[in-house]
């Protein structure tokens, strides 16, 4: 009787500690999305006095000219320029970590094909890890990747920010061409103003949780049972607070946010995952601030929520049900399904993390996800195949814009109305766009996961290792790892033997695909919409702020997802689920 | 173009000293006055220091036992099992773990071992169990050390961590602690 009582209220704290996790994102969310729109708009904020002369030495140090606006594809250019820079940054750093000073614990330097990954990987806001941080990154390599934390994270808000801008009414134009604001002012803001500042705030805040923060090599301790142990430190707070507020994900340590040291208490887990969704869900706030659409950013809202419950409720209650083939065994599982998972934590906020983490493109665990139920398993892919119920940052609205596009063309033709969005005619050059950019997704992956099963399959004296499960979950190791990479997601079914030529390259080349064109893509939309003549809304235009219409969105996502998902799904965690 | 490359690397380099170097150092700067000077945290056992987040591994039958680990207790290099949830071998495992409880703890039931204790953690440091793997193991260890279980179950009480703010999360027993406690038992 006793110990059902105990059960009965542990069961609620856990529930209704991520209930608390999801209201403190609202409560935050809201006025940070106005922030946000805010400092696109280049209008004063209350941390003026200190970011603006910030901001000028920015610019004079690099010679940017802020008074020069770009077009749509002179944004991209400068985009795409500097994300190369980046890449060289990023090989040279990593090939060379070895005798580059901060290496107190003497990491070795990568080899060429994960240093490519790795590269990729942090630059495209990725952070997949085919290394262990303890063992494969000096503390420069930390610092370093640490920088492409902010600035890939800041250059997809400021991209995000081009299209806000873009589909705004009322912009100057040069030449026919709409101008949309400068690239690196937008960037920089985006860097300054909003990364760093939340960043610095959690990172004491973690400090003060017993996180570290010290340039100390490992520690050599000797147990209470006279064991000798070594322990791995570093600059782990200042680290980890970006890492989950630019839906970088990756982890100081190997295990990510399980790490008793990178994530030390149930206080600590509640900051980290509400700083998952924080910006993804403000910057749809900030949309409605900059087209002055509020209803508009609560329809998507709405949406992206509406989904991420889906996923998520099911998630926690598989988790806290428990493995059934445990519960074969014979033991009790009040806690739930324990495997891969942390006491402090508990299986409800474990199982919500995994789903917050897959929805956008963090990418972090506090639980090995090789490990939880199977169709918890499922819905963290599927969070990862939509990739737009939040998303990343400021890259979770692109897609989600691709799926607005598809929308508006269909309700247009069940209609028979001239498919428009916010009184610009969608014609079939941005309908070719957006359908490739919404097959881009499911091919790259589709294709990666067949290639890697048949190479498995037909060879498995040279591919045999690759995986840690067998059957039907070894067959979801692959598919996640296609699914994480194309979504720029970063987590993975760890059991996979992934520092492998093979998977180092297949991967890299995936992330590069699965950043950049869906970047373009969007881009490309609505700066040719931006250039069209401006329609002015009448009772014949099909309005993209009501209910219908985000029920109409949801349809696509779904028919888009399920139809192109469903069949290796079916291969994967379903089997494993009805075996 | 070439402006845009000349911009890039500039504006590269000046995000590097701001994001890695200064950045960094404001961090830096704060542990110095934070809790145990930025180090993790730290508990004082006679003349030791331990990490109190960092599981250590106490498999002997005079101390509460922490939860297996899939790296055993390494951490320099953390990390769970990675075992899917159906895997044969991964199930022999707990079947294995649970045979030698039972073996170990004459007179538990089966179907009061929870599961945390017999299953790996995501990090191979998960430094807690939960207050029911702690009361489990309660009649082994007064056995093994002469005490009394009413005595020891207080003990397990007083180190029961409550949910944050008594309605968030989990409750859980750092083993550590609780084990430093029962050795200082005279």
């Amino acid at each position: 009787m006793i110990s059902k009582k105990i059960n009965y209220s542990i069961m609620n704290s856990e529930i209704v500690g991520i209930l608390a996790m999801f209201a403190l994102l609202l409560l935050l969310a809201i006025p940070l999305g106005r922030y946000i729109g805010k400092v696109f708009n280049l209008e004063t904020t209350w941390l003026d006095s200190i970011f603006n002369p910030l901001d000028r030495l920015f610019f004079r140090l690099s010679g940017v000219n802020t008074a020069k606006e770009m077009n749509w594809k002179q944004h991209l250019t400068a985009f795409l320029t500097i994300n190369l820079v980046w890449f060289l940054l990023a090989m040279f750093v990593l090939t060379n970590m070895s005798w580059l000073p901060l290496n107190p614990d003497g990491n070795p330097s990568m080899s060429a094909d994960l240093a490519f990954n790795t590269a990729v990987s942090f630059i495209s806001n990725t952070n997949l890890q085919h290394y262990s941080g303890e063992s494969g990154m000096s503390y420069m390599g930390q610092l370093v990747l640490m920088l492409f934390q902010f600035i890939s994270a800041g250059c997809g808000m400021a991209i995000c920010a081009v299209v806000f801008f873009a589909m705004k009414t009322q912009s100057e134009s040069e030449n026919g061409e709409k101008l949309l604001g400068n690239f690196y002012t937008l960037f920089i803001r985006s860097c300054t103003r909003i990364l760093f500042p939340i960043s610095l705030v959690v990172a004491v805040l973690l400090l003060w949780y017993g996180t570290p923060m010290t340039f100390k090599g490992k520690e050599t301790m000797i147990t209470m049972q006279g064991d000798t142990v070594q322990v791995s430190r570093g600059p782990v707070a200042a680290f980890v607070a970006i890492k989950q507020l630019g839906t970088n994900g990756g982890g100081f340590f190997g295990p990510n946010s399980a790490h008793p040291l990178e994530n030390p208490n149930y206080c600590t887990n509640i900051i980290q995952t509400v700083l998952i969704l924080l910006i993804p869900i403000s910057m749809v706030f900030a949309l409605g601030y900059i087209l002055k659409r509020r209803r508009l950013s609560w329809v998507i809202f709405g949406v992206m929520t509406f989904g991420f419950l889906l996923l998520a409720i099911p998630s926690v209650v598989m988790e806290m049900k428990g493995n059934p083939a445990i519960a074969k065994l014979g033991i009790q599982q009040n806690m739930g399904s324990m495997e891969g998972k942390e006491v402090r934590f508990g299986s409800a906020a474990s199982a919500y993390w995994a789903i917050n983490t897959t929805c956008t493109s963090n990418g972090s665990v506090n639980a090995m996800h090789d490990s939880v139920t199977p169709l918890t398993g499922m819905f963290a892919m599927l969070g990862m195949m939509i990739n737009a119920f939040y998303g990343g940052v400021g890259v979770g609205f692109l897609s989600f814009y691709i799926f607005i596009i598809l929308a508006v063309f269909i309700s247009g033709l069940m209609v028979g109305r001239t498919p428009e969005f916010l009184g610009k005619k969608i014609e079939a050059r941005e309908m070719k766009i957006a359908m490739i950019i919404a097959l881009l997704h499911p091919f790259l992956i589709l294709v990666g996961t067949a290639i890697s099963s048949y190479l498995y399959a037909h060879d498995q004296a040279t591919y045999g290792g690759w995986l840690n499960n067998p059957g039907y979950h070894g067959f979801g190791e692959m598919l996640y790892e296609f699914t994480s990479s194309s979504a720029n997601n970063g987590s993975g079914f760890e059991g996979l033997g992934d520092n492998t030529p093979f998977w180092n390259i297949a991967c890299g080349i995936v992330m590069l695909l699965g950043r950049y064109l869906p970047i373009i893509g969007p881009v490309a939309i609505a700066g040719i919409l931006a250039n069209k003549k401006y329609i002015p809304e009448s009772a014949g235009t099909l309005r993209t702020d009501t209910t219908t219409f985000g029920v109409m969105v949801f349809a696509v996502i779904a028919l888009v997802a399920a139809l192109s998902f469903f069949p290796a799904l079916t291969l994967g965690p379903l089997a494993e689920y009805f075996h | 173009m070439k402006e845009n490359i000349v911009i890039a690397i500039r504006l590269t380099l000046v995000c590097l000293l701001f994001f890695s170097g200064i950045y960094t150092c404001i961090v830096l700067g704060i542990a110095q006055v934070a809790p145990n000077k930025g180090v993790g945290a730290l508990v004082k056992h006679g003349d030791k220091e331990y990490y109190s987040n960092i599981a250590q591994k106490f498999t002997e039958d005079k101390y509460f036992n922490s939860r297996p680990s899939a790296v055993g207790y390494n951490a320099a290099g953390a990390g769970g099992s990675n075992k899917g949830p159906t895997n044969p071998d991964y199930l022999k495992d707990v079947q294995s773990r649970i045979d030698s409880f039972l073996a170990h703890n004459p007179g538990v039931d089966k179907s009061a071992i929870p599961s945390d204790l017999v299953t790996a953690s995501g990090s191979g440091l998960d430094p807690h169990i939960s207050p029911q793997a702690a009361l489990v193991q309660v009649n082994r260890i007064a056995k093994v050390r002469n005490l009394s279980v009413a005595k020891l179950n207080e003990l397990v009480a007083a180190h029961t961590e409550k949910p944050l703010l008594g309605y968030l999360g989990t409750e859980r027993v750092n083993v550590l602690t609780l084990n430093i406690a029962l050795d200082l038992i005279k």
